[in-house]
């Protein structure tokens, strides 16, 4: 069976103190994209090539696969839990999103098919602190879910970027989001809901978003992943040209008008760009020789455990 | 047959190995030519993960001479789907329209489809890519992409072509990677 890894656990990071503890081999027959612990730690939903995505349990090192969610056409890109628990949000090349709810009984449900995207959603990531759902797509495109009268419908779309986006990320508060896309750009957005002070425009009364700052000419190929720091505010790229950058905001900046400036170790020393020599991963399919694959980590909230799979970056809080 | 005529170019001859060539001594670096050469037994010789550590070259020079002496060829003859033609025999590849950066670690390669409607273009387009994977070191970054004004999707099929995901998953398709390793297979 193909597994979540069958790359060398000790590769990751030798001498850190990281040990494999387990390797889950029996799930997926193809590509697993992405990996996500639940908020409470006792869950992994692990989304792959093979259109499922599987929920296991855990305890203490053994894992169990509970249940198997099937639905989407084609590959699932990516997975995420809410904070509360209860949602679990998938997308897929089949341009869509789906939305499932879980009870206590550990009986998973979809409730929702959104049909927005008009492309490959390659990535969906769940609001702070509340049931508000972001997802990135092919189609250039941000969107936003939320429930309304029982229903679950796209809420906003953010347009601007002049190519694929990869990835999204909110900041702590929740009330701005970080893109990035194959347009070698990440944008920043901010909400305005309706009534703010800074007399932006809000249509039916629902809150729109703008894009407040655009970081261009510092990446060089296609930006993959991005990354918000809920303890320092810091923003993290993971770009195609083998380098993860840091930005931090300003702290003179006016919130309508952010800037980022590439982080630097001190006043004098040179900005943090962490170029890395990207091991060569085996994936889960050897159909092809694999060129280099990036390790894509998930890091539990209590940080003693860490599932990879094979293709992101996420901030360690 | 969508292009039951091709036009049909005159392939190019072997190239002159100079003196600086000859010199073990001196560093090879990679260029346009060598990329439009590349022989396709290199990657089952090389395999996943060897020879490819990123130390910066091609390798020892003796790889370089044994492309020069054997008269197999890396995109120029990579098949047509469609026609008993080599990419280079229907000028939808050129040496021209190659471009190796060996310090930068970059090879761009533009291809030009035979037609304007050409159906065939992404799976075209996926060939040249593969064959580049699998014979360049990882530290290549690949571009390949339709050459301008050429093709009525031409933004479609480069977009495509550039997301390196949807490349992964349509060769996990087995029938797809048959049809491709068919493109690159040399004729005898």
């Amino acid at each position: 069976g193909q597994g979540l890894s069958r790359g060398d656990p000790m590769a990751l990071s030798p001498g850190q103190g990281w040990s494999c503890r387990a390797v889950l081999g029996e799930g997926h027959q193809r590509t697993v994209r992405r990996v996500a612990w639940s908020p409470c730690g006792s869950y992994l939903a692990s989304a792959s090539f093979d259109a499922t995505t599987c929920i296991w349990k855990r305890h203490e090192d053994d894992f169990q696969c509970i249940t198997t969610l099937e639905g989407h056409e084609n590959e699932v890109k990516s997975v995420a839990w809410a904070p509360s628990g209860t949602l679990l949000a998938t997308c897929s090349r089949d341009k869509s999103v789906w939305v499932w709810e879980v009870d206590e009984e550990e009986e998973y449900e979809c409730v929702s098919v959104l049909n927005s995207h008009t492309q490959d959603v390659k990535h969906v990531v769940w609001h702070p602190n509340q049931e508000l759902l972001a997802s990135a797509s092919y189609d250039d495109t941000v969107k936003l879910y939320q429930e309304e009268e029982d229903d679950w419908v796209c809420c906003a779309t953010l347009e601007g970027h002049e190519s694929t986006v990869w990835s999204v990320a909110f900041d702590r508060s929740g009330e701005r989001l970080a893109s990035c896309s194959d347009d070698k750009t990440v944008r920043v957005w901010r909400r305005y809901k309706p009534g703010n002070e800074e007399g932006v425009a809000c249509s039916d009364n629902e809150p729109t978003w703008k894009c407040v700052c655009t970081l261009s000419g510092y990446h060089t190929r296609t930006i993959y992943d991005v990354a918000w720091c809920h303890l320092t505010g810091a923003l993290a790229t993971a770009c195609g040209d083998d380098a993860i950058r840091v930005f931090e905001e300003s702290a003179t900046g006016d919130p309508r008008q952010p800037t980022f400036a590439l982080a630097a170790h001190d006043s004098a020393g040179p900005a943090v760009t962490l170029h890395c020599s990207a091991s060569v991963l085996s994936t889960s399919v050897e159909a092809e020789p694999s060129r280099k694959k990036r390790p894509r980590v998930s890091f539990s909230r209590h940080m003693s455990l860490m599932a990879r799979a094979v293709f992101p970056v996420s901030f360690l809080e | 047959l969508e292009n039951a005529n091709p036009l049909i170019y005159r392939r190019s001859g072997e190239r002159p190995v100079t003196a600086r060539e000859e010199d073990d001594e001196l560093p090879d670096s990679i260029d346009d030519r060598e990329i439009f050469d590349i022989l396709p037994g290199e990657e089952e010789r090389a395999g996943p993960g060897q020879g490819r550590a990123g130390r910066g070259r091609w390798g020892r020079s003796a790889q370089l001479h044994s492309a020069f002496l054997n008269p197999a060829h890396l995109i120029r003859s990579i098949n047509d789907p469609e026609h008993p033609l080599t990419l280079e025999e229907l000028n939808v590849v050129e040496q021209v329209r190659v471009k190796v950066n060996d310090a930068e670690s970059t090879v761009a390669v533009e291809f030009t489809p035979t037609i304007p409607h050409c159906s065939m273009a992404t799976l075209i387009g996926l060939s040249i890519k593969v064959k580049l994977i699998r014979s360049l070191p990882e530290r290549f970054k690949l571009d390949v992409h339709i050459t301008p004004g050429t093709h009525a999707s031409e933004h479609a099929v480069n977009k495509q072509l550039a997301d390196k995901e949807r490349v992964a998953a349509a060769l996990e398709n087995s029938h797809l990677l048959e049809v491709v390793n068919q493109c690159l297979s040399a004729r005898s």
